[in-house]
C-alpha cells in the first residue's frame, strides 16, 4: 500500500530519494563487479549509477533544495524505493543483458510507482506532478528497451565457471 | 559535538572506507554494511568513537570496510574481544558483527556469556545458515533436510535457534531484520545501539552463492505483527511460536547494564601493577 504524499515538497523528496537510492545500489554492484573483473559490467552498472545521480540532482535544482529533505518512514510498496535493483538479482558472471534487464524492471517498477501516486493524489497539481514523474520514468523504460535492443543476448552457458566457487557434481 | 558545542552531523558514506568488499555480487552483507553506516549516521556518532569488532568468516570483514576503529580477530571470539574493549574502554560504543557459523558455532559459549554479562554493545549477526567462507558447509543455523553434497539428505540436527538463546541467556535487545530490507536495518541497529546493555540484531543476509534459494526469503518476511515487549516469557514464546521471519524489535528489556568504569566502583589497577606481577 502507499502512502500519498500530502504536499508537492513530500512528492519530489521521494524522487529524490528513489533516484539516490538507485544510483547507490548502481554504484555498489559496479565495484562489486569490478572487484569479480566483469569489467564490462561494472562499466554498465557505473553508467547506470551516473544517471541516477544526474536525475537526483535535478530534482534537487529544480526544488531549489541546498539540503537534503526529510523522508517519512514506510512510504514505499516494498521494503526498498521502487527503482533500486534488489541485492540478491545480480551474479558475478551476468552479461549486459542481465544488467539492462534488471534496470528495465527497475525502471519499470518506478513507472508504476508514479501512475499509482497520480492515482491516489489528492489534488490536481499533485496528480499533475505525479503524472510527470510518471511519464520521465515512461521515457527511460523507452530508453532502456532500446540498449537492449543493441546488445547480443546472454549467452547460454554464461553462468558456466571453469573453476566455479561451488561443486554440485 | 564539536568544540563549541554544536551536535556534529555525519553522513552515512563518512562511515564507508575506500576499502571494497570482496563478498559475492548479491551477497546479503553489502546491504548489511550500507544499514551499519546508516545507523551510525543516525545516532550521529562519531566514527573515531565506534569500534567496529569480528571474528572470522565472509560477514567478519566487515570492520575493514567502514572508518571507525576495527579489530578483525580470531574465530568465534569476537564477543570476547569487543567486551574486553567495552570494559577497557567505557567511552567507545561498540559494535561485535560477524556471521552464524563464527557465533553460534565457534563463538557460541562466548554468545551465551556475552548475554548473560549485558554489557553494554550490539551484536550484529549476518545469519545465511552457511558457512559460506569455506564453501558451502552446514552451519548452527542450517535446516536439518538441507541437501548438498557435503552433507547428503541433510545433517539431519536440529536448527540452532538464535534468538530464544540470547533472551534465555539475558540479552536486553533482540531483533530480527533483513538484508533486503536495507532502511529497516538501519533503523533496528540504531534502537540497539542507543538501547542499553546487550542488544543482539539477527539479520537474515541471503549467500547467493552456497544458498541461492534464499533469494525467496524475501517472499516470506514480513514485519512482526506486534509491538516489542520488555517481558521476557512473552518475547520467549512469540519467538518460539513464529516461522522465522518476522522482522522487527522482539524485545526491549530493563536489565541494569554490566557497571563499567566509574560506575562500576571497583578500584582501577594500574597497568604496570599487572605487568609486575606478571615479570619474570
Amino acid at each position: 500500500m502507499i502512502t500519498p504524499p500530502q504536499t508537492l515538497d513530500e512528492l519530489m523528496a521521494q524522487a529524490l530519494a528513489i533516484e539516490r537510492a538507485a544510483a547507490e545500489r548502481y554504484a555498489e554492484f559496479a565495484d562489486a563487479m569490478d572487484t569479480h573483473n566483469n569489467r564490462e559490467v561494472a562499466q554498465l552498472f557505473r553508467t547506470m549509477a551516473g544517471y541516477e545521480a544526474k536525475h537526483a540532482q535535478q530534482i534537487m535544482e529544480e526544488m531549489g533544495w541546498v539540503e537534503t529533505p526529510a523522508m517519512p518512514a514506510g512510504v514505499w510498496p516494498s521494503f526498498e524505493p521502487p527503482e533500486s535493483v534488489p541485492m540478491e538479482e545480480v551474479h558475478y558472471l551476468m552479461q549486459p543483458w542481465h544488467a539492462l534487464q534488471l534496470a528495465l524492471a527497475a525502471e519499470q517498477r518506478a513507472e508504476a510507482f508514479f501512475a499509482e501516486l497520480a492515482r491516489v493524489a489528492t489534488d490536481g497539481p499533485l496528480r499533475a506532478a505525479a503524472l510527470q514523474l510518471q511519464e520521465e520514468e515512461r521515457e527511460h523504460v523507452a530508453l532502456v528497451q532500446s540498449w537492449i535492443a543493441k546488445v547480443p543476448p546472454a549467452d547460454a552457458d554464461w553462468a558456466n565457471d571453469p573453476d566455479p566457487p561451488r561443486y554440485t557434481d | 559535538m564539536n568544540d563549541i558545542g554544536v551536535p556534529a552531523i555525519f553522513t552515512a558514506a563518512q562511515y564507508k572506507s575506500n576499502y571494497k568488499p570482496i563478498w559475492c555480487p548479491g551477497c546479503g552483507d553489502f546491504t548489511v554494511l550500507s544499514a551499519v553506516t546508516k545507523a551510525l549516521a543516525q545516532v550521529g556518532l562519531p566514527p573515531h568513537e565506534v569500534a567496529v569488532v569480528s571474528g572470522i568468516g565472509c560477514s567478519s570483514r566487515i570492520p575493514a570496510y567502514t572508518t571507525c576503529y576495527g579489530f578483525h580477530g580470531v574465530h568465534g571470539r569476537a564477543l570476547a574481544a569487543g567486551t574486553g574493549l567495552k570494559v577497557a574502554r567505557p567511552d567507545l560504543t561498540v559494535l561485535v558483527a560477524g556471521g552464524d557459523g563464527d557465533g553460534y558455532s565457534i563463538g557460541g559459549n562466548h554468545f551465551l556469556h556475552a548475554c548473560r554479562r549485558n554489557v553494554d554493545m550490539t551484536y550484529i549477526v549476518m545469519d545465511n545458515h552457511v558457512y559460506g567462507m569455506t564453501k558451502g558447509q552446514a552451519s548452527p543455523t542450517t535446516e536439518p533436510d538441507w541437501d548438498n553434497k557435503l552433507s547428503p539428505g541433510g545433517t539431519g540436527i536440529r536448527a540452532f535457534h538464535p534468538l530464544v538463546i540470547a533472551l534465555a541467556s539475558g540479552a536486553n535487545f533482540v531483533a530480527r531484520g533483513f538484508s533486503g530490507d536495507p532502511n529497516g536495518c538501519a533503523d533496528l541497529i540504531a534502537q540497539a545501539i542507543r538501547h542499553p546493555g546487550f542488544s543482539f540484531v539477527e539479520i537474515l543476509s541471503p549467500c547467493v552463492t552456497f544458498r541461492p534459494e534464499q533469494r525467496e526469503w524475501k517472499q516470506h518476511v514480513k514485519p512482526s505483527p506486534v509491538a516489542p515487549t520488555d517481558d521476557a516469557a512473552r518475547a520467549a514464546r512469540r519467538i518460539m511460536t513464529d516461522d522465522g521471519f518476522n522482522i522487527g524489535v522482539l524485545y526491549a528489556g530493563n536489565r541494569n547494564p554490566y557497571p563499567l568504569g566509574a560506575a562500576a566502583g571497583r578500584p582501577r589497577v594500574p597497568l604496570d601493577d599487572i605487568a609486575a606481577e606478571f615479570a619474570l
